[in-house]
């Protein structure tokens, strides 16, 4: 069997597995099977894929149906997909398990329906598909995919509040989705094409403004899925209202298909045209804005969706600066946070069941109550705010060694590099916003450790204290639930994400050399070009 | 390459009229206003397929001028497939966002038993009324007015109000 064979199945196994566990909706022992099964065979797929990719050094490409590149649908598998496949696949693997010991724990209170499995194996379809495809309409589907199946986990049950958050989440996605068909319409109309790699080279050909119109158009459409300032909004009022898996896997995973789009866009699509003084200025305020708006949040749910949004900062600036070691910064921050963000959603969800809410104001003594989840909060809430020696800590350094060497000339190798567009002051800002935001991160994470792992239980009556006096309740008063009992299947998941993100910490060398060689294939638009062409473009 | 001047027209007028019917706070026109904008936006790809009027194949030995390009054609059936999922999707959630505003999480325990017949029976009534889209919109807004988490947790105040204007008629503006 040829590698080639292989990629497809990314996209046919979950989809596949859908259909099974939709027919199967009865049993649920053998949906989680299916689903279980499924994920584990993609994960273990797209390993395969990537260690093939690596070796050979630039990709695989099948060509749907067997049409010709141009006309027909091309999958590509370049270092970037795969990477992005590998950490999806285990990630979504991980929640999946967490999601199945919470509904045996819970007897289907929370997610009563048997679509749940079906629905989650669409959303890992739709995933795959987007980072696979090869043309940008194949993107656009792939896109479609994941959103039609997070509108149906978002709204799970029906409830009020879910509902109302739902709105919201599913017009924004809307309007994105809009822009986004807009903007193929129009690229197709200036181009005769929706194959990445052919656009690479014919929209180099069209004059600037024209591409300027077409670059910004698409720009916004990902921005707003991938919660760039100021196209964020929507986010940390509609995810927080999610099932707890749900959360960990739409913070975890879809903003991430929208920074993947932009990484496309800007290292093959639209590789001639250069935003990068724009890029910084809207990844410096990503930054900024998002973890001002983590400081004021009393629920941990609303406190971690807004540090999600200020992360994507650090990606945006990464893939600013378009030098081969800010790319491979920012392939290795995404893994981070990619397994980091679900990891303390996924934490947030025991705390919940352990602890009765999510309000700073209303948990107390969980660390005399229960010393594992302390550590299972405390690792990777450090892991995120950037202290060493943790991944987080060295992705950020990555992103800010790639930016000094950016002001040089010069990449980390020491070569004169292509530059940079942006103004030396500029980079130093965002340089510097990032430090800001990785401390203001790490106060909101450590306040939060303060009052409910710290503060003793007794002291939660008229609690009175400066740390406390900004910040504001959910809308909705927080949720108060009775607390539950925590399966072990729930903990045992949530220990093997720390650990898997402690392993990206341990493993940071072969990790950081993997992403270069990545970046050094995104660096070059006709790497990407000469992998989809072999013959060149016709 | 021409474009037909009615295709454009058509199309600036859908996206003018979607965009607008979106602007608002009704759940069904914004609703509307995302199939306007939607077909508008099936039009631009349409219109990128070159000349109108030729059919997309026929077979080989065809110059390329006497074909109309087959691939938008492609792009829009996905297009409109996407849509209608998602309109499908959309009006469920229209009429569960309605339920709720209407009768609170308690409508979802009516039963034959309770006290809540009435409402229940009010609520076939309203759904049969033409005008109850308008009136359940006011209540929305209405609620949310009063009551910032009006959608869940309110729903004797809510059902009552509901009673109320049901009883008045017509509809009201703050």
């Amino acid at each position: 069997m040829t590698p080639a064979a292989l990629v497809p199945l990314v996209v046919l196994l979950p989809l596949l597995g859908a259909a099974t566990a939709l027919i199967l909706g009865r049993h649920r022992r053998a949906q989680i099977v299916v689903s279980t099964a499924v994920l584990a065979a993609v994960a273990v797929v797209a390993a395969v894929l990537l260690a093939e990719v690596d070796r050979t050094g630039t990709g695989v490409t099948v060509a749907v149906g067997a049409w010709p590149a141009p006309y027909g649908i091309v999958l590509v598998v370049d270092r970037l997909s795969a990477i992005m496949i590998v950490i999806s696949a285990l990630v979504l693997l991980g929640v999946l398990l967490y999601a199945v010991g919470q509904g045996v724990a819970d007897r289907h209170r929370e997610t009563p329906v048997s679509i749940f499995h079906p629905t989650y194996l669409i959303l890992s379809a739709g995933v795959f598909n987007a980072f696979i495809a090869g043309d940008l309409f194949n993107l656009y589907v792939g896109f479609e995919i994941l959103l039609s199946a997070s509108y149906v986990l978002l709204t799970l049950g029906g409830t009020g509040e879910r509902i109302r958050a739902g709105v919201t989440y599913i017009l924004v996605s809307l309007v994105s989705s809009l822009f986004f068909l807009s903007a193929i319409a129009l690229i197709y109309g200036a181009t005769g094409t929706a194959n990445m790699a052919q656009l690479s080279v014919r929209l180099a050909e069209l004059p600037q403004d024209v591409q300027l119109i077409l670059h910004l158009l698409l720009l916004v459409a990902f921005g707003i899925k991938a919660a760039v300032f100021p196209l964020s909004f929507w986010l940390p009022d509609s995810y927080p209202t999610a099932p707890a898996p749900v959360t960990a896997v739409f913070a975890g995973l879809l903003t991430k298909v929208g920074v993947y789009a932009i990484i496309r866009s800007e290292t093959v699509i639209f590789a001639e045209n250069d935003l990068t003084p724009l890029l910084m200025v809207v990844g410096g305020l990503t930054m900024l804005i998002g973890i001002l708006g983590a400081l004021t949040q009393a629920d941990i749910k609303r406190l971690l969706s807004f540090t999600l949004v200020s992360h994507i900062g650090y990606m945006i600036f990464g893939i600013a600066l378009a030098s081969v070691a800010g790319l491979a910064a920012t392939v290795y921050y995404v893994v981070h946070h990619i397994t980091v963000q679900t990891t303390l959603f996924l934490t947030t969800g025991l705390i919940e069941r352990f602890g009765g809410a999510t309000s700073i104001n209303r948990l107390a003594g969980l660390l005399a109550a229960s010393p594992p989840l302390a550590i299972l909060f405390f690792v990777p809430a450090l892991n995120l705010g950037g202290i060493p020696p943790f991944s987080g800590f060295l992705g950020k350094v990555g992103l800010f060694v790639a930016g000094a060497d950016a002001v040089g000339g010069t990449d980390a190798a020491g070569e004169i590099g292509p530059g940079t567009s942006a103004p030396a002051w500029l980079i130093w800002t965002v340089i510097a916003v990032g430090a800001l935001t990785s401390l203001i991160t790490l106060y909101a994470l450590a306040r939060f450790w303060n009052m409910a792992f710290w503060r003793g239980r007794d002291e939660l009556t008229g609690y009175e204290s400066v740390l406390l006096s900004s910040v504001q309740e959910a809308p909705d008063g927080g949720v108060v639930t009775a607390t539950r009992t925590t399966p072990w299947l729930m903990v045992g998941v949530t220990t093997g994400m720390v650990v898997l993100t402690l392993l990206l910490t341990v493993f940071a060398g072969p990790l950081f050399d993997l992403a270069g060689r990545a970046a050094e294939n995104l660096r070059d638009p006709s790497v990407y070009v000469s992998l989809v062409f072999p013959g060149g473009v016709g | 390459m021409s474009a037909s001047l009615t295709l454009v027209v058509v199309m600036s007028v859908l996206f003018g009229a979607g965009i607008a019917t979106m602007m608002e706070r009704s759940l069904t026109r914004v609703l509307i206003g995302f199939l306007l904008v939607g077909n508008g936006v099936n039009l631009l790809i349409y219109l990128m397929s070159g000349t109108p009027g030729l059919a997309p194949i026929l077979g080989e030995d065809v110059d390329g001028s006497e074909i109309s390009d087959p691939l938008p054609q492609a792009f829009i059936l996905t297009a409109i497939v996407i849509n209608l999922g998602i309109t499908a999707f959309l009006l469920a959630l229209l009429y569960r966002s309605w339920w709720l505003a209407q009768l609170g999480a308690r409508g979802d325990l009516v039963d034959d038993a309770a006290e809540h017949v009435e409402d229940a029976e009010e609520t076939a009534d309203l759904i049969r009324s033409s005008a109850a889209d308008d009136r359940a919109v006011q209540e929305l807004i209405d609620a949310s007015d009063e009551e910032p988490d009006a959608g869940g947790d309110a729903e004797p105040e809510a059902s009552e109000a509901s009673e109320a204007s049901a009883r008045r008629g017509g509809r009201r503006r703050p």
